[in-house]
């Protein structure tokens, strides 16, 4: 896998390589050199499958970190690569060209994250959500007791109690 | 199947087959999401010409619960009743993963005799998933016997489960630092009476389904997946060893103690849903004889779980890992990422059928007979919770 990083060096720029566990490592990539790393790993270090394309939400820094973790049959190795991307303006160069299931990931970003990829085919035809017209729920700013408070609400003619009180009422009525 | 050149109808612009639907040569038919024909909570938008289906197209979002975002709100310790609901024939590959995960990101080292008995549990889950498989797959072609046979063997193993855990669907037994107990007094030869139930039943099964012309009509040639769709598509599991390649986590990644123990990779050739069925049936004939080893080789005594930090206040150092398993229906796989809080900063699942149940069965159900999506579909054993976490 060393062997591998210096040659990518070579080519790309690259920061933060660190090996998690022998068959698992994570680099850096630049977000304008992603699309050309990938094909590279894909076309010429047999890293031919993508297990997954996620996002994290780092709201403090102001940034989403997409993750696009590759793996390599023959060495069974994970290849996890890190991009980090504005959060304002979180938009992407699509991968859907380099594996046909990349496009359902990217569909699921722009709806539970906002990220963008354009030309990505069927985008904006939403993932799970219907009718959603809040931030996107994935994000860390997104606040689902608000967001269910102001959404449901109880049925009327239904009393609530408070737990203890109630059945310390309805156990020993004697005693109030 | 089809007679005639087809090639030419509907017209094909950008990758997508005009469709106009007024000029009545195209019907739209809704499969799902309550429908016998498809697995779980999903539906298909077919559009047919005919008995032919010239486009499909995959809904999910019938069951979101939103797993992910709700285990970022819950701390470590309370995740692990959550994770078990992703899917629901096989939960304690989620389990395990949640655990493994949980643990490779502590530096929590898990006993021996733990080791065993989740890899035992693992194992009696990927035959119970398969049960129900085989059911769903004999079903969907018309042989609902199997079905009620298969589910009924299914129920047994819950039955040990729910000896093992208390639960019979969802167990919550592996969890972080090892598992919830050891397995009660007599628990083996009740288990081994099972497993002579299961021989059986798939001396049975293998009678009337592999050698039903029925079956074998409408499976051969149904869904082929060519060998340079399998990465295109990350296509992983039985379905990418029917078409001949050997990956299997279990031998080339070993996890828990799946390298002590004796097993060949089951491929096939052919990669349509007949090949696919036989793999999955001769797997389960393989998770038969791995629990039979296991049982015969589990150390009898030690400890079962490892001493965790106070698991209330449980705060894990900044990192991220990804660890993955080979469940009954392919590569399964979680991706966590800590910030040094309580509370994880985001959890990813990644489930085989993320990739199967949309964009390989949209490719693969075009130009298919209508009557033959739902054999289709269970032939790519797609499980839809886990595709919309």
């Amino acid at each position: 896998m060393n062997e591998i990083m210096e040659q990518l060096k070579q080519i790309f720029k690259l920061n933060e390589f660190n090996q998690e566990r022998e068959d698992l490592y994570f680099i850096t990539a630049e977000k304008e050199q992603l699309v050309s790393l990938l094909t590279h790993l894909r076309d010429i270090h047999q890293f031919t499958s993508l297990i997954f394309l996620q996002a994290v939400d780092y709201i403090e820094d102001n940034l989403f970190q997409l993750t696009y973790m590759t793996h390599n049959y023959d060495k069974h190795i994970s290849l996890g690569i890190r991009v980090k991307i504005d959060r304002q303006a979180a938009e992407m160069s699509s991968i859907h060209h380099l594996w046909e299931h990349a496009e359902t990931f990217q569909r699921e970003l722009k709806e539970l994250f906002g990220i963008d990829f354009p030309g990505s085919p069927g985008i904006d035809s939403g993932f799970v959500l219907e009718g959603w017209e809040d931030i996107p729920p994935m994000r860390k700013d997104f606040d689902t007791v608000k967001y269910a408070e102001k959404t449901f609400f109880p049925r009327p003619g239904r009393k609530t109690h408070d737990p203890a009180e109630y059945m310390k009422n309805k156990l020993y009525p004697e005693n109030n | 199947m089809f007679e005639g050149d087809r090639s030419k109808f509907p017209e094909i612009k950008d990758g997508r087959p005009v469709i106009d639907l007024d000029s009545q040569k195209f019907i739209k038919v809704w499969q799902g999401p309550q429908h016998p024909g498809v697995t779980e909570n999903i539906a298909l938008e077919l559009t047919v010409s005919g008995d032919e289906v010239v486009e499909l197209k995959t809904h999910v979002g019938y069951l979101h619960r939103g797993f992910e975002k709700l285990l970022e709100r819950r701390t470590f310790i309370q995740g692990f009743t959550i994770v078990c609901r992703i899917c629901v024939p096989e939960p304690d590959t989620n389990e395990y993963l949640y655990a493994a995960a949980l643990e490779e990101l502590g530096n929590i080292e898990i006993p021996e005799k733990a080791l065993w008995l989740r890899t035992l549990t693992l194992e009696m889950s990927r035959l119970a998933s398969f049960l129900m498989w085989i059911g769903g797959q004999a079903g969907s072609f018309g042989m609902g016997t199997i079905g009620q046979w298969s589910v009924a063997h299914r129920d047994f193993i819950l039955d040990l489960f729910e000896e093992l855990s208390g639960g019979r669907i969802y167990h919550m037994y592996i969890i972080p630092g090892g598992v919830r107990g050891d397995i009660p007094p007599g628990f083996v030869s009740r288990l081994k009476k099972v497993l002579r139930k299961i021989d059986v039943l798939l001396e049975d099964i293998d009678k009337v389904l592999f050698n039903n012309i029925l079956f074998k009509k409408r499976a051969v040639g149904l869904g082929v997946i060519t060998k340079e769709m399998i990465d295109k598509f990350g296509v992983t599991g039985p379905a990418a060893k029917a078409a001949g390649y050997d990956r299997d986590l279990r031998k080339d990644l070993p996890y828990l103690i799946y390298n002590k123990l004796d097993f060949d990779v089951i491929t096939g050739s052919d990669s349509d849903a007949f090949t696919r069925a036989k793999v999955r049936f001769a797997e389960m004939h393989q998770s038969v004889e791995l629990i039979r080893q296991i049982i015969a080789r589990m150390p009898e005594k030690g400890e079962f779980h490892t001493k965790l930090p106070n698991v209330l206040h449980w705060r894990i150092k900044p990192g991220e890992t990804w660890v993955q398993a080979e469940a009954s229906r392919g590569e399964y796989g979680y991706y966590i990422v800590t910030d040094g809080s309580a509370y994880p900063r985001r959890i990813a699942v990644r489930g085989p059928s993320y990739s199967n149940a949309i964009s390989l069965l949209q490719k693969l159900a075009v130009n298919t007979n209508i009557a033959d999506i739902a054999g289709l579909m269970v032939s790519l054993h797609t499980c839809p919770p886990e595709i919309e976490r």
